[in-house]
């Protein structure tokens, strides 16, 4: 077993744990709690392998100060990466505690056991305690030895239940949002409408002075803010900004009609996934074609992103609701000309931000503030607008599939192409520090355009973007635009929730062609059982070849394995096409491997399940040719309580094999179930995203078209 | 600046503020109640939801000069973790909740529904909860655990 890349870069179990007198344990981690309920998994493999009670163990918030460098909290891996190290350090301190009783106790350290904390002999008598050798037992030491793998066998324990959740629905602070520092001062960014954008002149004087007593203009080259002790202070003077200033646009936006055409005119940098043969065949087949799209979706955060900074001259410190502490230290540091032991960034929770969402930005508008306050510490909120079109977005994309299908029901000469922006702009991406005020002020960088993540780091615009059927040798490659008006980077499954919905569509239609059920057209192209598992499940539990419900009701399938190497999921989507298109019902079934924390899973593909049914049937990021105008709740609707479907979940545990993280496998399967519903409902094949009235209308008319 | 006074869990505030500051901000800054949150500003996700004389409004929107003698609840006032609310108990027990950032709006409107809709069904309670959003997707949970409340309160 390979070891986990968080212990090889942290391998001392002190990095982890510090044990205390009082026999509580603190266990540090570098993954980020986003309200995934990360930490709750964490400190359930901690408590289980230590065996304590879960009461002594706390986790420790993030910080750079302290914590293991793990890196960036994304891509499912938290489970996986960290969980593996955090066993690791616990089953090795673990075993030290124990050795140390046994030579204590003169007795055989295979005899003893720990519960709760309390080291016993097989008879029951407690011969140490965590607590009592916390002193002794030495942690500064590697925890090299990879622990022996799982058993099959898991001790009958209960899930953990989230260890943040109880301070949240009794109201205590716990979000960045509910921060107050000693002397903070409250600071709003004035941002212009497009990404290249300049200020058009100096702001006025008599600007100035109109400002609400107590406000302070703070302008650094494009970048601008303002100041104020009391929060609605700061508020009034922005918004008074907002509308005097002017700005020059470096740039335009797309025509929004031709969004689509406009992705494929650019210049992109091809990348070839799969290079498959091709040869003439006779009887030569069918060839089916189709062209899939989607617009641009937005994180769409509940809560708008958040930061505070102090600088006292020498040590710059940050909290924010960053997904990577380490990063957004060095892109900070790297912007500002700092070492990076001269900032330290603390993580505070934030609400759910899916992705790279402006948690990042809204820290480095905090800390250039804080540069400028004579050692005050500035707290700084976006508003609504700019958390939904000033941050990163999820990029527009487009697709062409192509196969052929033989008289034989063979499918040959997969072709796949698409086109989007990059995936990934996180702080420290194509060598710049990636900070949106960063490209704004004096000195600073702009923004170059989003680069995908590796393949070892499971792409980005290509995530997903290989099909997981035998299909003989697919063609697959991506073409990642080389200019980006509309600044784009991870969004919770990247490229996977576009590529799985065109892909399982295209699959619905080959089937259609070849007169095929669309369950045994795929599982007949399934080699892997834990892939034909989960999707035999899910098609079980929606009652899969039962005769349809209601009336212009139907049911439809998707599958994917996520990053064709992570967590198998299948959706099964019940899709009612009244005047708008509506879910019913979905039943996802899911694989993740040994499960740590079972409601934990639930809870992960049951909220991906209705954030993906969200993204499917409503999501779109509207713009003009001079900026984005989903700007409020209004014009950037998503799911409501009232359109939530039932969502079931089934679990295949799998306690022999390695733990594969929950949070992002949904998305694709979802959107490829809705859509392949919808036709099963009512003979509609919708190919561009969202299903929104005025797509599934488009679809309609170039069907009664086509003739 | 003119000084309120203001009734908020039971207890009279005085704070000194201008007349158009919103609630949520008095609530959150002066009075350092940070249960109700900051979602939008414009009243269209729920997030800063609060009672006034026992109705839902939006805090976020509310001119302190407006609460005149009524009276403010907050999440705060609700229950403690030693003696919940049916609500916070039924979210806790059924892990209701992913983020929680929205989950102080939605109790206090699911607490003042449940006062006058005793027994709701599943869509009673998702029609009630329309004016708030959760980005998480935990909204089945939530609903479950409303109607969870609902039926311990009835016992």
């Amino acid at each position: 077993m390979t070891r986990s890349p968080s212990l090889a870069a942290n391998p001392l179990i002190s990095s982890w744990l510090t044990v205390r007198a009082d026999g509580t344990v603190t266990l540090r981690v570098g993954k980020a709690e986003l309200g995934q309920g990360i930490h709750t998994a964490l400190a359930q493999i901690a408590v289980t392998e230590l065996g304590l009670a879960p009461g002594q163990l706390v986790v420790a918030p993030l910080s750079t100060a302290a914590s293991p460098d793990e890196g960036f909290t994304a891509g499912s891996l938290s489970t996986q990466v960290s969980g593996a190290a955090v066993r690791a350090v616990s089953v090795a301190a673990r075993r030290l505690f124990i050795e140390a009783t046994a030579r204590r106790a003169a007795v055989p350290a295979s005899s003893l056991t720990v519960v709760d904390g309390a080291i016993r002999t097989p008879d029951g008598e407690i011969v140490g305690s965590y607590g009592s050798l916390a002193t002794e037992v030495n942690l500064d030491v590697d925890a090299a030895e990879a622990p022996p793998p799982p058993t099959a066998a898991r001790p009958a324990q209960p899930d953990l239940t989230r260890i943040d959740l109880p301070d949240k629905v009794f109201g205590r602070p716990r979000f960045i949002q509910d921060l107050d520092l000693p002397g903070m001062v409250h600071a709003r960014v004035i941002r212009p409408p497009l990404l290249r954008a300049t200020l058009a002149a100096d702001v006025p004087g008599d600007q100035l002075a109109d400002l609400p007593a107590g406000a302070r203009v703070v302008r650094d080259g494009d970048f601008l803010a303002v100041l104020a002790d009391r929060e609605e202070v700061a508020d009034a003077a922005a918004t008074r900004l907002r509308g005097s200033v002017k700005w020059e646009p470096a740039d335009d936006l797309p025509e929004e009609s031709r969004l689509t055409p406009w992705l494929r005119e650019q210049q992109s940098e091809t990348s070839v996934l799969a290079d498959g043969e091709r040869g003439q065949r006779t009887p030569p087949g069918t060839t089916v074609r189709a062209s899939y799209s989607r617009g641009l979706i937005a994180h769409a955060s509940i809560a708008t992103s958040c930061a505070l900074a102090r600088f006292d001259g020498r040590l710059l410190e940050v909290w924010s609701h960053t997904q990577g502490i380490f990063p957004l230290r060095a892109a900070i540091a790297d912007a500002l000309g700092l070492d990076r032991p001269a900032v330290v960034v603390h993580h505070v929770e934030g609400a759910g931000c899916y992705g790279h969402n402006p948690a990042d930005d809204v820290a480095f508008d905090a800390a250039l503030l804080a540069c400028r306050t004579n050692g005050r510490p500035v707290r700084v909120l976006w508003d609504r607008a700019a958390e939904l079109g000033s941050g990163p977005l999820a990029s527009a994309m487009t697709a062409d599939v192509a196969a052929v299908l033989d008289p034989d029901g063979t499918v040959r000469d997969w072709t796949y192409d698409v086109w989007s922006n990059g995936y990934n702009s996180r702080p420290g991406y194509a060598g710049n520090p990636g900070l949106l005020a960063n490209g704004y002020r004096r000195g600073g960088r702009p923004l170059p355009p989003s680069v995908d993540p590796s393949l070892a780091s499971g792409l980005g615009s290509g995530r997903n973007a290989v099909p997981p059927y035998a299909l003989g040798s697919p063609r697959v490659a991506t073409h990642r635009l080389l200019s980006m008006p509309i600044r784009t980077s991870a969004i919770r499954s990247l490229g996977a929730h576009f590529n799985v919905f065109a892909i399982e569509s295209f699959m619905d239609e080959l089937a259609g062609v070849a007169g095929a059920d669309p369950l045994a057209f795929r599982l007949a192209r399934l080699g892997d059982e834990r892939a034909r598992a989960v999707l035999q499940a899910a098609a079980d539990g929606a009652g899969w070849g039962q005769p349809p419900g209601a009336a212009d009701t139907g049911l439809g399938l998707g599958y994917a394995r996520y990053k064709n190497a992570g967590a198998y999921c299948a959706a099964a989507a019940v899709v009612e096409a009244g005047a708008s298109v509506l879910v019913r019902r979905l039943v996802l079934a899911v694989d993740v491997g040994r499960v740590v924390n079972h409601d934990g899973v639930r809870n992960q593909i049951e909220g991906g399940a209705i954030q993906a049914t969200s993204w499917t049937l409503k999501e779109q990021v509207r713009f003009g040719r001079d900026g984005i105008t989903s700007l409020s709740w209004d014009s950037y609707p998503v799911l409501r309580f009232s359109e939530i479907p039932r969502v079931d979940v089934i679990v295949i545990d799998r306690p022999g094999q390695p733990s594969l993280g929950a949070g992002e496998c949904s998305a694709g399967p979802v959107a490829g179930a809705i859509a392949n519903g919808l036709f099963a409902a009512i003979g509609v094949r919708a190919r561009t995203l969202p299903l929104s009235d005025e797509n599934v209308l488009r679809a309609i008319e170039s069907m009664a078209a086509d003739g | 600046m003119p000084v309120f006074l203001i009734d908020v869990n039971g207890e009279q505030a005085r704070v000194d503020v201008e007349p158009r500051t919103p609630l949520l901000t008095v609530l959150r800054n002066d009075l350092g109640l940070k249960a109700a949150k900051f979602g939008c500003g414009q009243t269209l996700c729920g997030a800063c939801t609060v009672w006034l004389d026992d109705r839902p409004v939006y805090a976020c929107e509310l001119p302190v000069e407006a609460v005149g003698d009524g009276k403010v609840r907050t999440l705060e006032s609700l229950g403690t973790e030693a003696d919940p609310h049916p609500l916070q108990r039924a979210f806790v027990e059924g892990q209701a909740g992913q983020c929680g950032y929205c989950l102080p709006g939605i109790i206090m409107r699911a607490a003042a529904f449940l006062r006058d809709h005793p027994l709701p069904s599943p869509a009673e309670v998702a029609e009630a909860l329309d004016p708030h959003l959760c980005r998480c997707g935990s909204q089945q949970r939530i609903v479950n655990a409303v109607l969870r409340a609902a039926t311990e309160a009835a016992r």
